[in-house]
């Protein structure tokens, strides 16, 4: 079942990786949000319940509803325009992401530990880099902060590969770098878009040699 | 001990944030400064104690830091102080700058002392958040920008490490273990997959590099330095530094005795190379006051990475180069702050004939020339000099020619820049004659003082802390 959940997780990489328009953007985080629930629901049930609450609260209240709200509100209070506007094509980005998660099968297969669970590793590194390259081939401050916020769930992903290891203090950890992102990006983003005339990291040049 | 400075600290940062009224924030800050320098003494004469169930630790590395940090927060506090009347701030603004200053401080404290690498990861973000807020304070789209950058790099940096952790919490697991404190995770790293060490060193470097301003997050540093008020630019490349100096000493440390210890060498000698390449590269070519001492801290830093590599002398002179380039950078920006108000702009090629202007300040100038370049009298020429020393003594004559012949460019370039703003003639007269007061440079000079002494002449407890923070360092 986690498997399932977890390649369905991957093949959002892909769908984001063609998408369009932005709020498809948000609601394959808020979807992201749900499967992750999904996998903790059944991964972690051996470790304390105030914790499992914790942790919970974190993907559905968090990832699936707070976060996507607050990303639509700034969409709307800033008059951005629907389409996320990549560098490149989208038939260059899948071809891109894909190669991203061959590679990262590639070198989870080469390592040699028995008790590794390859499949969360695979799933995290893959999001890791996909949210990196969404941050480097897209043009709006906006799609950043989404690419991170891809990059926080792939963390996310790897921190449950070690699941009854990770003690409280690192789910705080997690909390805390969700909660500070959205929030303090947000409110750049807010910023940045009364200040500049568009939302884009063309007008963000001026500090060079 | 350490948790009621915690709370002190809390309740003196909520103090200054209601606060509006001018003489009640100078008590408060005076009492804060008192505070940081109880702190500081307490572990001085506590050393080796644990705190608040042993998850902040007062070892000598972060006594060291903590005593520097101590010092600066003076002279900071000091020229923020000036720099905000001059800028006829408002008592709202003067409030926020402050209260971020104090929460500064208060972070920076905590991770030089946290015991566990968890903690120390949270209050690392705790001070990118504390210091965007002053990055921001001039309210310009370029300090926007800035701003911008650096808490977004910040964060993915900090994602890095958080990567590293769990991998060497991978590790940890195969032998056993979970606990993650700096004391105790070395015991467990001896027969565990080095392919897990190796994953998280790499991730931890990168990540906390974007404090240290190692290559290749060293962009953020230099921008967020260009705009920053002069006072907290002084923090930046100085206590904050240090910070990300000290994450990366630790996570170092935890690894020195397993089989990857000349992998890691391998991997921070051509970080720090690469590190002084750029920076010499772009300080050949820059023409703005603050964005050339931002790459010298660059350079500087890519010297305590080569050090740290070589091993041997190289650990104590990277630890005494780190301490010695707070004070001298710090006044370094201090300066700068005089200098812009004198000149109105940061563009050297503007400047000119500082000497008729501000006669104490050029006297600054010029004796941190001397400082920054690492010419004797300097302090940094004796860690220099070591890390030299060290990179003989580790056979690495190639890479020992090319940093001597970086340096050179440096001091070149160095050096017309900061000549041409004493002694050549100004082009074009800007803005009206401003009178600087000579005690404003009397902080630089006791900090350069101070710099010289601990590098020709260092105190027996001095060397006595560095000597034990590098301890747990093979020989």
């Amino acid at each position: 079942m986690i498997n399932v959940l977890l390649i369905t997780f991957l093949i959002t990489l892909f769908f984001v990786a063609i998408a369009n328009r932005l709020l498809t953007y948000i609601k394959v985080l808020a979807f992201q949000g749900v499967l992750l629930f999904a996998v903790v629901f059944i991964q972690l049930n051996n470790i304390n319940t105030f914790n499992l609450i914790l942790i919970l609260m974190e993907t559905i209240f968090f990832k699936s509803i707070a976060v996507p709200v607050f990303l639509a509100y700034i969409i709307k209070h800033n008059k951005i325009t629907r389409e996320a506007e990549p560098y490149l094509p989208h038939f260059i980005s899948l071809i891109i992401v894909t190669m991203i998660c061959v590679a990262s099968i590639l070198l989870v297969n080469s390592i040699k530990d028995n008790e590794l669970d390859k499949i969360f590793f695979v799933v995290a590194l893959s999001a890791l880099f996909t949210g990196l390259y969404f941050i480097i081939s897209r043009r709006k401050i906006i799609t950043h902060v989404m690419g991170y916020l891809i990059i926080e769930n792939g963390i996310f992903v790897l921190s449950l590969a070690l699941g009854s290891q990770m003690t409280m203090l690192v789910n705080i950890g997690i909390m805390l770098d969700v909660f500070v992102s959205v929030l303090v990006l947000g409110i750049f983003t807010n910023r940045i878009g009364d200040t500049f005339e568009a939302m884009s990291v063309d007008n963000l040049s001026n500090l060079k040699d | 001990m350490f948790g009621y400075y915690l709370i002190i600290v809390l309740l003196l940062g909520t103090g200054t944030l209601i606060n509006r009224n001018g003489p009640i924030r100078i008590v408060l800050l005076t009492i804060f400064l008192l505070v940081q320098t109880a702190i500081a003494l307490y572990g001085f004469f506590h050393i080796n104690t644990g705190q608040l169930d042993g998850n902040f630790y007062f070892d000598s590395l972060g006594v060291i830091f903590l005593l520097v940090l101590a010092i600066l927060s003076y002279t900071t506090v000091l020229h923020s102080y000036i720099y905000l009347q001059h800028r006829k701030d408002s008592s709202r603004n003067q409030s926020i700058y402050f209260t971020a200053l104090i929460v500064l401080i208060g972070g920076m404290t905590s991770v030089y002392l946290a015991a566990t690498i968890g903690i120390m990861w949270v209050l690392i973000e705790l001070t990118t958040l504390s210091v965007a807020v002053l990055i921001y304070h001039e309210r310009t789209n370029l300090s926007l920008e800035a701003t911008w950058k650096y808490v977004f790099i910040c964060s993915i940096g900090i994602t890095f490490a958080f990567v590293g952790i769990v991998f060497l919490s991978k590790a940890l697991q195969e032998a056993k273990s979970v606990n993650l404190s700096f004391s105790d995770i070395p015991n467990h790293l001896q027969n565990v997959n080095t392919f897990w060490l190796k994953l998280a060193f790499i991730f931890m470097l990168v990540g906390f590099s974007t404090k240290m301003g190692l290559f290749p997050m060293h962009t953020i540093e230099v921008d967020a330095n260009t705009v920053a008020p002069p006072p907290i630019s002084a923090f930046i490349s100085t206590a904050l530094l240090n910070v990300g100096f000290i994450a990366i000493f630790r996570t170092y440390t935890l690894m020195a005795h397993t089989s990857i210890l000349p992998w890691m060498n391998h991997i921070l000698l051509w970080s720090g190379f690469l590190s002084l390449f750029v920076s010499t590269v772009y300080i050949l070519k820059v023409n703005h006051l603050k964005r050339m001492f931002a790459y010298s801290g660059l350079e500087h830093m890519g010297l305590v990475a080569i050090g740290l590599a070589s091993g041997g002398i190289g650990y104590f002179a990277a630890m005494l180069h780190m301490v010695l380039h707070s004070f001298i950078k710090a006044s370094v920006f201090y300066q700068i702050d005089q200098v812009y108000r004198v000149f109105g702009t940061f563009i050297i090629s503007k400047t000119g004939n500082y000497f008729n202007k501000n006669l104490a300040g050029a006297m600054v100038m010029l004796l941190l020339f001397v400082s920054v370049t690492a010419i004797p009298p300097s302090g940094m020429f004796v860690s220099e000099f070591l890390i030299f020393r060290s990179l003989f003594e580790a056979h690495n004559i190639l890479l020992f020619i090319v940093v001597l012949l970086l340096l050179t460019l440096i001091m070149w370039a160095v050096g017309k820049n900061i000549f041409s703003m004493l002694f050549l003639p100004q082009h074009e007269q800007t803005g009206k004659f401003v009178k600087i007061s000579p005690w404003e440079s009397s902080t630089q000079f006791v900090l350069l003082t101070l710099a010289i002494y601990l590098g020709i002449n260092p105190p027996p407890f001095f060397l006595q802390l560095i000597n034990e923070a590098i301890l747990a360092l093979p020989k």
